[in-house]
């Protein structure tokens, strides 16, 4: 139980490089993507776990009650905002692309080359 | 590279890569043994220093508040990205949405779905302004509550009015909805700047008990700011992308 | 405290929500949107002058929101600055300001979002060149990235800027995501986020398998932006499609900020605890070579002059980072005196590019033979700015350059010169024969035209003259490169600017207990930054190479000898294979280049440690 959740991250991350890869549609690439930056989600709030914590809110809590680490919460926030930035903006791309070339498939997307 | 030559290339490699990385994640406290000074410093003196009992969003609005300036910032610019790309072209021209298998029996949308979607309108604006002003208790603040805002104008249009979603939220209103909830959170750091302070410091009152409806400072009025801007981010996007399917069409 | 550090990042971010926010007063007054534009860039621009000036005193800290460090503990966001970080942004913010006073009035269809991003682009490179924290490196990272990628696609109607965006995205979202992997991963070992804070943790023992695994993962992202092989492949692609002011930003600044990254990471978080510092150094020496090479190789060959111009960017910035890996302030300050000479020139060619494009509608430089010559003035500038990029003294370029080749050891300097004359040549080739007619029309490549077809022309009306706002920037650009090379006191003021950067010690004290460090001597002597002959003539030949190559790529035809070889063929097939254009392919690519660096870096880690910190890394 010590390591599994990091073993965990080290998945995601390679399924995800994998689906990009081996991507034959631009959409179920760019969700690819968000299974990659999902390996970060999960290794920012597993480094940031304390056994036995509870979450760090102390509206019906006492005050001082050993909690997880708040900040790595922080930074899991941000970077969902970030990541769901990023996909907005890949998704309107994908739709220009199936209008500019007619496919969504990235191995057909050959105007540039060379 | 042909697609089987990238499939096995890439097993070597990123089997390769996998096992540095585990390589790496081995040398890891363990699940459960965070050591760090961070985390504990800030929960030893969050509650105290910023009347917030919701340390997170003490943290995002307060303690890496610039952090969070930057982060609204990417999603302002996702907004105008996705509106430049996605924008009415040369060639193309607006038409009333039209159902391609014509002739097909379209049903209308059935009542009870509309009635529940519009019966749900009302609770999601609730809950999503009571989120975003209320950062200091609640473990999301501005981000999840300007999704939720966003989220009410969707359920208009899943009830099948999505004329009614485009009046609601015209593009050109949005678009300034959303500069002023950026543009409001950068000034709320220049006041303290102004008042000689570093920027983003929390310089309004904090108010006596942690977790009141007045405490915190800045923090909840900042989250406010997020909040609409956020909701006005990401209506502007589905709005967007709803168009291109629904309105417009390719060619002249 | 110095408020001026928080504004050169919050300005531009105001004005661009005002510039939106305002959006429907502005949509008829184009002119009032450029002027309003144009004059943040350049107040930013003045500010961080101003900034480096202070910071050449001792570098000046910012801690946002008021929260100090106590005891070592940081629990805010601070802004650490130094003269290296706040020139490179102010290098940034004149170039915006070029970029944006070119493209007044005269670019087509522009709504209120392109100023607005460009100043959002400003602001992530500032944040980014200012920071302390890591974290918040990250955020600036990203905050540049996405408006990157929003202005690359900015004209979707035509199917390159699309592909190209696309790809563009793609890859760096995947840097981005590693850089953040490697950060969280670091944080999980020490708990903190504030850069010197990491450096004091990670150096109290010898660096394990963690701490390497993250300094790699953190590299990545980094690496991807400063498109070095085999991490490149989306730059060209980018290149060839983003509008030209766009483009001028890329290259000039971009690609540089990655490098200056890895450099910060390097000496400010990983360096002293990684130690190995001749092998880390050999490692990163190896990749600047690699691109370096390929970079000029396949600059020689394009016939699409942006992405010819990309690929020249690729070749310098291996260059830059063979300045870097020598680990020598003397090496530092040339990468850095380089990267400002080599940004303003290129800018300016991107900039007359842009010119050729607005007059004659085209950049495939086969079907411009010849037809640029009623462009004098533009033709005049090309060449200039050529030369300089060829290392002509006593451009900016040449002085840097000199430094990182007295710094580097002697079997260096040869393959240093070639690259310079291979890349310089190409670029003389275009001036030669697009501006002057000289030469033969070189052979059309059908892939290439059909290409440089679809780049049709950005802007509207005015086409049968060169506007002054469109001149007067590349011009000044070019005499700017001329002037920085000559400032006498520059040398040492630059070494002495790269000492405080590497000295890690130094760095931690200021940040975390506010003290004013004076910054002891180097861990590697202070080489010498006065020309001398040897260098003029090493920066005269790199030139002459230049001229003999463009001359032989216009003539070739005519000299029987080359005419039996067509070495351009194989060359050509093996881009065609690498640069597919499918993002699956580059993807792929950057795996290949992570597991190998990852495989070497825990060679390196598993090796004894080194004699002596002070033993330099270069025999010579």
């Amino acid at each position: 139980m010590q390591v599994f959740p990091f073993v965990v991250v080290a998945w995601i991350l390679g399924v995800g490089l994998y689906g990009v890869v081996t991507s034959r549609h631009l959409v179920h690439q760019i969700v690819c993507l968000i299974v990659v930056q999902s390996s970060t989600y999960v290794l920012l709030l597993g480094v940031g776990y304390v056994t036995g914590g509870v979450a760090p809110y102390f509206f019906d809590v006492p005050n001082h009650t050993p909690a997880v680490d708040p900040v790595v919460q922080a930074c899991a926030l941000t970077d969902v905002v970030v990541e769901a930035a990023v996909t907005a903006m890949l998704l309107s791309f994908a739709i220009q692309a199936y209008k500019r070339f007619g496919t969504l498939d990235p191995q057909e997307l050959a105007e540039l080359k060379g | 590279m042909t697609p089987r030559q990238r499939r096995w290339i890439f097993l070597i490699a990123g089997a390769g890569l996998v096992a540095f990385y585990l390589w790496g994640l081995s040398g890891l406290p363990g699940f459960g043994n965070y050591p760090g000074p961070y985390g504990f410093a800030i929960l030893r003196v969050a509650v105290a220093q910023t009347n917030a009992t919701g340390v997170v969003s003490a943290i995002n609005f307060d303690y890496r508040g610039f952090d969070t300036v930057g982060e609204e910032f990417i999603l302002f610019v996702a907004a105008a990205g996705v509106a430049t790309v996605l924008r009415r072209l040369r060639g193309e021209r607006e038409r009333p949405a039209v159902d391609e298998a014509a002739g097909r029996d379209v049903p209308a949308t059935s009542s009870a779905v509309r009635m529940v979607a519009l019966l749900f309108t009302g609770p999601v604006v609730l809950a999503g302004w009571w989120l975003a002003s209320h950062a200091q208790t609640n473990p999301s603040g501005g981000f999840q509550g300007g999704i939720l805002l966003a989220t009410a104008f969707i359920l208009i249009y899943l009830s099948g009015e999505f004329l009614v979603f485009k009046r609601l939220s015209p593009a050109d209103l949005t678009d300034v909805v959303e500069a002023v909830g950026a543009g409001g959170f950068v000034v709320i750091g220049l006041s303290a700047v102004a008042m000689g302070l570093a920027y983003l410091k929390n310089f309004l009152p904090l108010g006596q008990v942690p977790g009141a409806v007045s405490s915190s400072g800045t923090i909840a009025l900042i989250s406010f700011f997020v909040g609409i801007e956020v909701a006005a981010a990401f209506i502007l996007i589905v709005a967007e992308l709803l168009d291109q399917t629904l309105l417009i069409r390719q060619g002249g | 405290m110095d408020q001026l550090l928080a504004l050169v990042v919050v300005v531009p971010l105001l004005v661009a929500a005002a510039v939106t926010a305002c959006g429907l007063l502005f949509r008829s007054r184009r002119r009032i949107l450029d002027v309003v534009a144009i004059l943040t860039a350049a107040a930013v621009a003045v500010m961080l002058f101003v900034i480096m000036i202070r910071t050449a005193r001792g570098d000046q800290v910012y801690w946002f929101a008021g929260f100090r460090p106590a005891h070592g503990v940081s629990v805010g966001i601070d802004f650490e600055v130094q003269p290296l970080s706040a020139g490179l942004a102010c290098l940034a913010a004149v170039l915006v300001t070029a970029a944006m006073t070119f493209s007044w009035r005269y670019f087509d269809r522009v709504a209120t979002y392109y100023h607005a991003l460009m100043l959002t682009f400003l602001a992530g490179i500032t944040g980014f060149c200012l920071t302390g924290d890591l974290f918040d490196l990250f955020v600036w990272f990203e905050l540049m990235g996405v408006s990157a990628y929003a202005l690359t696609a900015y004209r979707p109607e035509e199917r390159g800027p699309i592909q190209g965006a696309l790809n563009f995205a793609i890859t760096n979202s995947i840097g981005a995501y590693l850089s953040l992997s490697g950060i969280a991963l670091i944080y999980g070992r020490t708990g903190a986020l504030n850069m010197a804070q990491i450096g004091v943790a990670v150096a109290k023992h010898p660096a394990d398998r963690l701490v390497v695994v993250a300094f790699v993962l953190v590299i990545a992202g980094l690496l991807i932006k400063s498109a070095i092989v085999p991490f490149h492949f989306w730059l060209p692609d980018a290149h060839a499609v983003a509008p030209t002011p766009v483009c001028v930003l890329f290259s000039g600044v971009m690609v540089e900020l990655g490098l200056y990254g890895i450099a910060r990471v390097y000496w400010s978080v990983f360096g002293q605890a990684l130690g190995h510092r001749a092998a880390i150094g050999h490692v990163f020496l190896g990749l600047g070579l690699l691109t370096a090479v390929t970079g000029a190789v396949f600059c020689f060959r394009e016939r699409h002059i942006k992405r010819m111009l990309a690929f020249s960017t690729i070749s310098h910035a291996g260059m830059f980072l063979i300045g870097i890996a020598l680990l020598t302030p003397l090496g530092l300050a040339g990468a850095a005196v380089y990267v400002i000479g080599h940004g303003l020139v290129k800018a300016a060619l991107f900039l007359c590019t842009g010119i050729v494009l607005h007059r004659l509608g085209s950049v495939n430089e086969s079907w411009l033979h010849g037809r640029g010559r009623p462009l004098r003035v533009t033709g005049v500038v090309f060449t200039l700015a050529g030369l300089g990029l060829a290392d002509l003294p006593p451009f900016a370029t040449f002085l840097g350059k000199g430094w990182i080749e007295a710094s580097a050891g002697l079997w260096l300097v040869p393959v240093l010169i070639v690259c310079s004359a291979v890349v310089g040549g190409a670029v003389l080739r275009v001036a030669g024969g697009v501006f002057y007619g000289l030469g033969d029309r070189p052979s059309e490549d059908p892939q290439m035209a059909r290409e440089a077809a679809e780049e049709t022309s950005e802007t509207t009306g005015g086409k049968d003259r060169t506007p002054l706002t469109m001149i007067v920037p590349p011009a000044i650009l070019v005499v700017a490169a001329i002037v920085v090379g000559l400032i006498g006191p520059l040398g040492p003021a630059v070494q002495a600017a790269a000492v405080r950067f590497e000295d890690q010690a130094g760095y931690n004290t200021t940040v975390l207990s506010g003290a004013h460090v004076s910054h002891p001597v180097a861990l590697f002597a202070a080489g010498p930054t006065s020309v001398t002959a040897a260098d003029v003539l090493t920066g005269l030949g790199s030139v002459a190479g230049a001229l003999i190559l463009a001359w032989l790529a216009l003539y070739w035809r005519r000299l029987p000898l080359l005419r039996a070889h067509r070495p351009n063929a194989s060359i050509a097939a093996a881009a065609r294979r690498f640069q597919s254009g499918v993002v699956n392919d580059y993807v792929t690519w950057i795996v290949i280049g992570l597991a190998a660096l990852g495989g070497i870096f825990a060679a390196i880690i598993g090796l004894p440690q080194s004699p002596a910190l002070g033993s330099s890394p270069e025999t010579s």
